[in-house]
């Protein structure tokens, strides 16, 4: 059991196998109160609290490029290794991000152990600026008009 | 008949043949050449590296070609000795030739600088198709390679085996990225854009060796450090092969020297391409070899008169997306007035230098779409002082089409195919084309390095009736490719994943605007026969239902015309229980809409449903709206219910650029609001109106008329048409109503419903195509593409819970 005790009132815990979670997407699971979503990054795997710090998006259902996750509901970008929300501010919030390793095919994820203190990466509830897929798109129409009529 | 024989079976030596053939025939031609492939564009390795072209599509003359012309091909002989005295050459067979005339197109070899370890295995140069065979072969995913050179040759390996999958460092001893062609901050944009691409370069290292016990494992530099590496390519620049104009005893100084004529300093031997010294200037470009090789054509047969003059030294980097130009001197010495342009965050910069009011030299990076008005102006010499305010950004140009109207017909467009204007124009004009693929196929313009793309562009705009002008803007941040033009190279690269797509033309990682578009072009392009890659789908296209704020799913049954029977309401009214749906809603778009759904409920209330998935969470076909009609409706004048069924049916379960929801009215007063459609089909007395680009939402647009016809089925297929024809032609989140809007209709009727009937049946043949591979979504309820498509991950052991 001793391998399996982390570092400073963390525990590694056995999630699922990695051929579960296809290259590229994200799945959520729960271990205790924590709700994770997982990703899989083609060489690597990434597990973040599966809430958008905006409107509280399901994370695990988002596009992943690169090393971030788009939230399917209003488009924020969150970083998946510092769990941080792309933005213009200095303080932007923040999702709590969870370590993970590879132990024989299974996917195993760092949980905090019951009882001990919540780790705040950063603050999550600030209020922040809305960037809402739509204004993306929208944004991108208006710049393709504009550019059309260019002469 | 006299004998020519030509050493070297490279672009230089066959182009000039090709020249001379163009003259009464006086010559029986030997063409012996080292390598044992047919006459390749060289320039095109690096396409052949990056898996854009196989190694036979860079094939310039096939040997029907060499037959046809009775040229003697001896390929794989290297001629060693030439005795100008008895005018012989020897080969590495021991064959002795004699000849009356020779030509010396002998080319260039790579410079391999003095570094220890140069030759252990696992090293390679980047001049030939062999050299480009090995890389291929010695490339794999994950492979650290290492280029050593930072010109335009290392730059396109590096990215050639970046695309193979490797891990690319490029190491150049300068402190600028090509410092032949670019200044400092030219240098820095391009370093940049090739690291954004994800490549590693390292500036100002001196390669002291390559290091590995029994092939290549690092690259050692002077500076004590060093790096890992699987493989080597020394891409350090090229040296002319004189040996055989020594040997010959002719004038030899860093090439073969040459008069304006291409006569070198014995009366019956001529040097043509690489291998040449022209007024102590050696070229390694496409274009002057070409020039050369008409001058020395007319030279040789008797014709002597026109001059080769030196080219203005040109270049373009041949990497999809990274845009480089360079002509001319761009040094800033006394005398010279640099004019400049940079924005960093889009990358673009551009120099001009101006000497005596006259162009000297030119710089562009990130944005090369005047490269060619400004190597007109520095070939030409012209007088720039009229012009000097508006240089970088010249006066929206009353005549757009100024450029090219200038251009002589001789003018050469394609260099790769020496392809002129002239041809290009009669082939438009004779053979009715209209869009770049089809001149592309005509006349293989454009389909080498793809660096007169712009101008083929013009071309068909100038001279074509109606080509259609390609939308320029950037798909996203990933690409500095349109979408129009994405689509082409989807189409002739033939692209079949998101991925691929983004590995070699993009920044590999993608974005949330371009995943999706990339995503709905592949199925398009493919009429459904992509890979298709669900990663890169919305979620909504992953679990086929709408993702709600609270992160649940709602769930919209088909409900073909919006109509539906007592025994589907009484299922769906039983799921609404059994699963405990939130609310159960009518849309307006005539269907039932189930809301509060859990992902894992989906597939279980799909079978319970028994019916096909609506699309109503989709880009694609969602609904065909309609009234009552002449079946009941005492003012109906058409069967509005049964032919909107048909036309639901006839399209369901596409993809479209944008949602798409029709209406299909029975009479004009058209409560069925198709004029306010995507596509509406109006009935008349006696015949139908077919109406597109109409909406309702955000924005309220009539919808225009796109057609009267008499029979539903013409209105069914008239609809089709320009169904099919939006697919392929707008852009990813284009509405019809934005789409007709930009193009007009009347192009739009003029491409769908007045375009020749080969058009219109490939129209067809592509709709039903996509219609033959799409399937229902909620099919996959039952066959999930995933184990955990739809289902939570259950954590193997649970010590917190």
């Amino acid at each position: 059991m001793n391998e399996r005790n982390g570092t400073g009132g963390k525990q590694w815990v056995r999630i699922t196998e990695c051929a579960n979670i296809p290259v590229r997407e994200g799945r959520t699971t729960t271990v205790g109160n924590h709700s994770i979503a997982v990703f899989n990054l083609g060489q690597r795997f990434a597990a973040i609290e599966n809430r958008c710090p905006h409107r509280g998006g399901p994370l695990a259902e988002g596009i992943v490029c690169g090393a971030t996750v788009v939230c399917p509901l209003h488009g924020w970008k969150i970083d998946l290794e510092t769990g941080v929300a792309a933005s213009a501010s200095p303080d932007a919030p923040c999702v709590q991000t969870y370590r993970t390793r590879i132990e024989g095919g299974i996917l195993e994820i760092e949980i905090p152990v019951a009882g001990a203190p919540r780790e705040e990466t950063c603050e999550t509830t600030r209020v922040h600026r809305d960037r809402p897929i739509r204004w993306v798109q929208r944004k991108l129409l208006t710049t393709r008009a504009e550019m059309r009529e260019l002469p | 008949m006299e004998r020519l024989i030509v050493v070297g079976n490279g672009m230089a030596g066959v182009a000039c043949v090709e020249q001379i053939l163009k003259y009464s025939p006086r010559f029986d031609i030997s063409i012996f050449g080292e390598e044992t492939e047919l006459n390749y564009n060289r320039i095109l390795l690096s396409s052949v590296l990056a898996g854009e072209k196989s190694a036979d599509e860079i094939i310039l003359n096939d040997a029907c070609w060499y037959e046809k012309n009775r040229i003697d091909l001896r390929l794989g002989v290297r001629i060693v000795d030439v005795d100008s005295g008895s005018r012989t050459v020897t080969g590495d067979d021991g064959s002795i030739t004699s000849f009356d005339k020779l030509i010396l197109a002998t080319g260039s070899s790579p410079l391999i600088p003095p570094i220890e370890g140069a030759g252990k295995p696992g090293v390679y140069a980047f001049r030939n198709l062999e050299d480009t065979r090995a890389l291929l072969d010695r490339a794999r995913s994950g492979a650290r390679a290492v280029v050593i050179g930072g010109g335009l040759l290392g730059l396109e390996a590096a990215r050639g085996l970046q695309v193979q999958g490797c891990e690319v460092t490029v190491v150049h001893l300068m402190d600028t990225l090509m410092e032949r062609q670019l200044d400092a901050i030219g240098g820095a944009f391009l370093k940049s854009k090739m690291e954004s691409l994800g490549m590693r370069v390292l500036l100002g290292r001196n390669t002291r060796a390559i290091v590995g016990a029994e092939q290549a494992e690092g690259v050692e530099f002077d500076d004590g450090t060093s790096i890992e590496a699987d493989l080597v390519v020394i891409a350090a620049g090229i040296r002319p092969n004189v040996e055989l104009g020594r040997r010959a005893g002719l004038l030899v100084r860093r090439g073969i020297v040459v008069n304006d004529y291409l006569e070198t300093s014995h009366r019956e031997i001529f040097a043509v391409g690489e291998c040449v010294e022209h007024n102590g200037v050696c070229y390694g470009l496409v274009a002057p070899l070409l020039e050369q090789g008409k001058v020395l054509a007319a030279t040789i047969t008797g014709n002597r008169g026109p001059k080769y003059q030196g080219s203005v030294p040109a270049a373009k980097l041949k990497i999809m997306g990274v845009d480089v130009f360079s002509a001319g001197d761009f040094s800033e010495a006394p005398g010279n007035d640099a004019v400049r342009y940079e924005d960093g965050s889009l990358g673009v910069y551009k120099k001009l230098i101006i000497r005596d009011n006259r162009l000297a030299g030119v710089i562009l990076v990130g944005d090369t779409a005047d490269s060619h008005r400004y190597m007109d102006w520095l070939t030409s010499k012209s007088d720039l002082t009229a012009l000097r305010r508006k240089l970088l950004f010249p006066d929206p140009a009353e005549d757009t089409e100024l450029d090219v109207a200038q251009m002589p017909d001789a003018k050469v467009v394609c260099g790769c195919h020496g392809v002129s204007k002239g041809t290009i124009i009669q082939a438009i004009q004779e053979r009715g084309l209209s869009t770049l693929s089809q001149l592309k196929e005509c006349t293989r313009a454009s389909t080498g390095c793809g660096s007169c793309t712009e101008l083929c562009q013009q071309l068909l705009k100038a001279v074509a009736p109606a080509a259609p002008s390609e939308a320029t803007a950037a798909l996203c941040k990933c690409f500095a490719l349109s979408e129009a033009q994405l689509r082409e190279i989807v189409r002739t690269e033939r692209l079949r994943t998101v991925q691929d797509v983004l590995n070699i033309y993009g920044n590999r990682q993608g974005c949330e605007i371009c995943k999706p578009a990339l995503s709905y072009m592949l199925d398009m392009v493919w009429c459904g026969g992509h890979d298709e890659d669900r990663s890169a789908r919305f979620i909504n296209d992953r679990v086929h239902a709408n993702i709600q704020k609270d992160g649940s799913f709602s769930v919209v049954p088909r409900i073909r015309g919006g109509v539906t029977s007592p025994d589907e309401l009484r299922r769906i009214a039983d799921v609404a229980e059994k699963y405990k749906v939130h609310m159960v809603k009518i849309t307006g778009s005539q269907r039932i809409d189930l809301l509060g759904v859990q992902k894992a409920d989906l597939p279980k209330i799909w079978a319970d449903l028994g019916m096909p998935s609506g699309q109503a969470y989709t880009k694609g076909v969602r609904m065909v709206k309609t009234c009552v009609g002449s079946e009941f409706c005492r003012f109906g004048v058409q069967d509005s219910t049964s032919t909107g069924i048909e036309l639901e049916r006839r399209l369901e379960n596409l993809f479209t650029p944008h949602k798409l929801k029709m209406g299909v009215a029975g009479c004009p007063r058209n409560c069925a609001e198709a004029t306010v459609k995507d596509i509406g089909l109006i009935g008349q007395e006696g015949s139908w109106q077919v109406v597109v680009g109409g909406a309702a939402g955000k924005k309220v647009r009539k919808a225009d008329l796109l057609v009267t016809v008499e029979t539903a089925e013409e209105a069914l297929q008239a609809a089709a048409l320009f169904f099919q024809y939006y697919r392929e032609n707008a852009d990813y989140l284009e509405r019809t109503y934005d789409f007709v809007e930009r193009l007009g209709i009347a192009r739009v009727r003029r491409e769908t419903i007045y375009a020749p009937m080969a058009v219109q049946q490939g129209l067809r043949e592509r709709l039903r195509k996509s219609k033959a591979h799409s399937r229902d979504a909620w099919l996959e309820g039952d066959e999930p593409r995933h184990a955990t498509q739809f289902v939570q991950i259950e954590p193997l052991e649970n010590v917190l819970a």
